[in-house]
């Protein structure tokens, strides 16, 4: 009779690890972007120095967190890459074509406003977040 | 695909929990697997079958539809 390991799952300890870093990586951007976004008007007055310093931060902090969403996702099992990767192609399809078009509505006079990106990246959060309940769902 | 997995595993007395530690995967895995949701990648169907200690085609068939 074969016998199963008993304890805890070093799977599962893997993953919650990497979670937990992908997280920590999430808020160092979020912060880093702030202090590039409110740095220059609220903290050093438009200092070129500190301004050029805190956005090659944000940028380095930025890359990290794309790192650190690769090695979460390769620390999944094939299952849920499956279904985070569904959710990211789904993400990527309709923010490039609503995103056009978007910007595309501006260019034609349909809307009387400057297209915002924080509204792409709304909307494909949004997308990806529903990606993954529907992923996560099909397989229950 | 059609597999075995749930019989062997109840035959073994084994939890799909206690059975996804052993795989390394989740217990939603194993469950999608069973219920026929999820074909499983070569390397874990070969995982698979070695915890059984089985051969592959007698865990996994292809089904054509009919």
């Amino acid at each position: 009779m074969i016998k199963l390991k008993t304890g805890s799952n070093t799977w599962a300890a893997n993953n919650l690890r990497n979670s937990v870093r992908l997280m920590g990586w999430n808020a160092a951007w979020v912060a880093s972007m702030a202090l590039a976004a409110f740095g220059p008007k609220l903290m050093w007055n438009y200092d070129t120095l500190l301004t050029i310093l805190s956005v090659l931060i944000n940028l380095g902090i930025g890359f990290a967190m794309v790192l650190a969403n690769r090695r979460y996702l390769r620390g999944l099992d094939e299952l849920h890459q499956k279904i985070f990767l569904d959710a990211a192609v789904l993400t990527l399809g309709v923010g490039l074509v609503c995103g056009l078009s978007y910007e595309l509505l501006e260019d034609i006079k349909l809307i009387p406003f400057q297209p915002e990106i924080s509204h792409l990246v709304i909307l494909m959060c949004l997308t990806f977040l529903t990606g993954m309940i529907v992923g996560h769902r099909k397989y229950r | 695909m059609k597999n075995r997995l749930k019989v062997l595993r109840a035959e073994r007395d084994w939890t799909q929990a206690q059975l996804a530690t052993e795989l390394e995967v989740s217990r939603q895995t194993v469950n999608a697997i069973e219920k026929g949701k999820f074909d499983p990648s070569l390397p874990l169907a070969f995982k698979v079958a070695r915890l059984f200690d089985m051969a592959i085609e007698d865990i996994f068939q292809y089904a054509t539809e009919s």
